[in-house]
């Protein structure tokens, strides 16, 4: 069953065209990443989905309800780690579940000791290492009570080690919970090591220029990322970025 | 707190020797009294004198808290109205900065024509040199609130008054104690000038009497209680910073 589908959606700033007749879809427990060139309009699309933006054209259906301007649909975790320096790492993490009313303590606890931040629960983010801090931003938004959560490049401002680390422990507790995801990243690699299937978007306007199922099975370990199979799909899709056949 | 106290030695130095430049040059060009008496003569007015002047003191003070308390509110508030509503903040804004330029002194006898001697004329005096600053720290708070925390708390399905109590007041309290501190100071000015509009005591009413009876000692002694009470209130609003905002302390530590 699909979560979020998004149909044929369009969208312009004055003569600028974003967006043209964008699809993609969602399925339940599914991993997926939208992978595209910078400028390719992927944060206007997470804009749109998280109801901040509304779509000159198409349809954007949460559980076949439409969400097109309502924002807090989705679970959200940014960029940067966007944590609010006056509130404790517990207190940081209850606030997704906060802004939507319901709050629940013990498995926010649970959460952080499982992300071995035992000893951080009570610091101040200033305190954590940027990985940390990326940790903490995306229990937070898992613990959020919406059914998706979109994770908008999450990464790219880690170094390359603290960035793989960060992968691995987003598997696992992507294996454990089997959240659904909405992935979006330009780095080919990240988006085959973690996702279920991948859209591959083009320049600006941007649309689905390939869809791509990824073979490889779960649990993934680091090796995967240096296996002929896979650089076979990363050479695919590297093509599809380019605008020519796959060789 | 005891580090701080401890590096005040070097101003207070500098203080005592001003006293003692000033003590001595009295004494040796013969200064009469009235036109300028020493510090001595001025601390051993402030011992003799003190049964007659704390009641103006206690007055004071009182005038002061209830002028700050009732500004600082009144700033705040302004402040969140006006970052609420974008249109009161383009028509009201600059009313606001016009509001600071009109002098006091010649407001005051306005104000007691229009409110009488009461309470009343005396907390409007007050409040219009209290609020200003807090009004305008506020406003530049809240406006600096960073984007990426705002973006994040409205995709996470925050709404402007979840956006506005969780995330906008809570950022903005450094600059709203950097209005306060100004604010502080400010309250017990205007206290003492509000009491020169007449009043039944206070260190304004204390200060005109001792000046149109030339008791110049009796006018530096008020002076020095200002100076005091200023100062107590700015480190009380320091206290109250310390304890209402640690998290930025620490993390300036860190820097």
């Amino acid at each position: 069953m699909s979560i979020l589908t998004i149909e044929n959606v369009s969208k312009r700033f004055g003569d600028n065209e974003v967006i043209q007749g964008l699809c993609l879809d969602v399925k339940a427990g599914e991993f997926v990443s939208i992978l595209g060139p910078s400028g390719s309009g992927k944060s206007t699309i997470f804009n749109l989905v998280g109801g901040l933006l509304t779509p000159d054209e198409g349809k954007i259906q949460l559980q076949n309800k439409s969400i097109i301007g309502k924002n807090g649909s989705i679970s959200y975790m940014p960029q940067t780690p966007s944590l609010l320096p006056w509130r404790t790492i517990l207190q940081n993490v209850l606030l997704g579940q906060e802004l939507q009313g319901e709050i629940n303590r013990e498995k926010a606890i649970e959460m952080i000791e499982k992300a071995g931040l035992n000893e951080f629960m009570h610091s101040y983010p200033h305190e954590l290492s940027g990985g940390m801090k990326q940790r903490v931003a995306f229990i937070r938004a898992l613990l959020s009570p919406q059914p998706i959560i979109l994770l908008d490049e999450p990464f790219s401002a880690l170094d390359e080690l603290t960035r793989i680390d960060m992968q691995k422990w987003l598997l696992d507790i992507w294996d454990s919970h089997k959240p659904t995801i909405l992935f979006v990243t330009h780095n080919i690699e990240e988006a085959l090591f973690l996702s279920d299937r991948i859209f591959v978007l083009s320049h600006r306007p941007s649309h689905v220029i390939s869809e791509l199922k990824v073979p490889f099975s779960r649990p993934r370990k680091e090796e995967l990322l240096l296996k002929d199979q896979f650089l076979e799909s990363k050479r695919t899709i590297h093509f599809a970025l380019k605008g020519r056949d796959s060789v | 707190m005891m580090n701080n106290l401890l590096k005040g030695w070097r101003p207070a130095l500098v203080l005592l020797l001003l006293f003692i430049i000033w003590e001595v040059a009295v004494k040796l060009a013969d200064i009469p009294a009235w036109l300028l008496p020493p510090p001595t003569d001025i601390l051993k007015e402030a011992i003799d004198g003190w049964g007659n002047f704390h009641e103006h003191l206690q007055s004071t003070i009182k005038l002061s808290l209830l002028g700050f308390v009732i500004g600082s509110s009144v700033g705040l508030l302004t402040a969140i109205i006006l970052h609420l509503i974008p249109m009161v903040r383009e028509s009201i804004y600059p009313l606001l900065i016009l509001s600071q330029n009109v002098p006091i002194i010649v407001l005051a006898p306005l104000l007691v024509i229009w409110f009488g001697f009461g309470l009343m004329p005396k907390i409007i005096v007050i409040t219009l040199v209290c609020f200003f600053p807090i009004t305008v720290a506020a406003l530049d708070g809240f406006r600096q609130t960073p984007n990426e925390l705002k973006h994040y708390m409205m995709m996470a399905g925050a709404n402007r008054r979840q956006l506005f109590w969780k995330l906008e007041l809570p950022f903005s309290l450094p600059a709203i104690f950097s209005g306060l501190k100004i604010s502080a100071t400010y309250s017990v000015m205007g206290a003492v000038i509000s009491e020169w509009l007449g009043a039944k005591s206070g260190i304004g009413v204390y200060m005109t009497l001792a000046s149109s009876s030339f008791r110049t000692d009796r006018v530096f002694v008020a002076i020095l209680f200002i100076m005091i009470l200023s100062l107590l209130l700015f480190m009380l609003i320091l206290l109250a910073e310390r304890f209402l905002i640690r998290w930025k302390r620490m993390e300036d530590d860190k820097q």
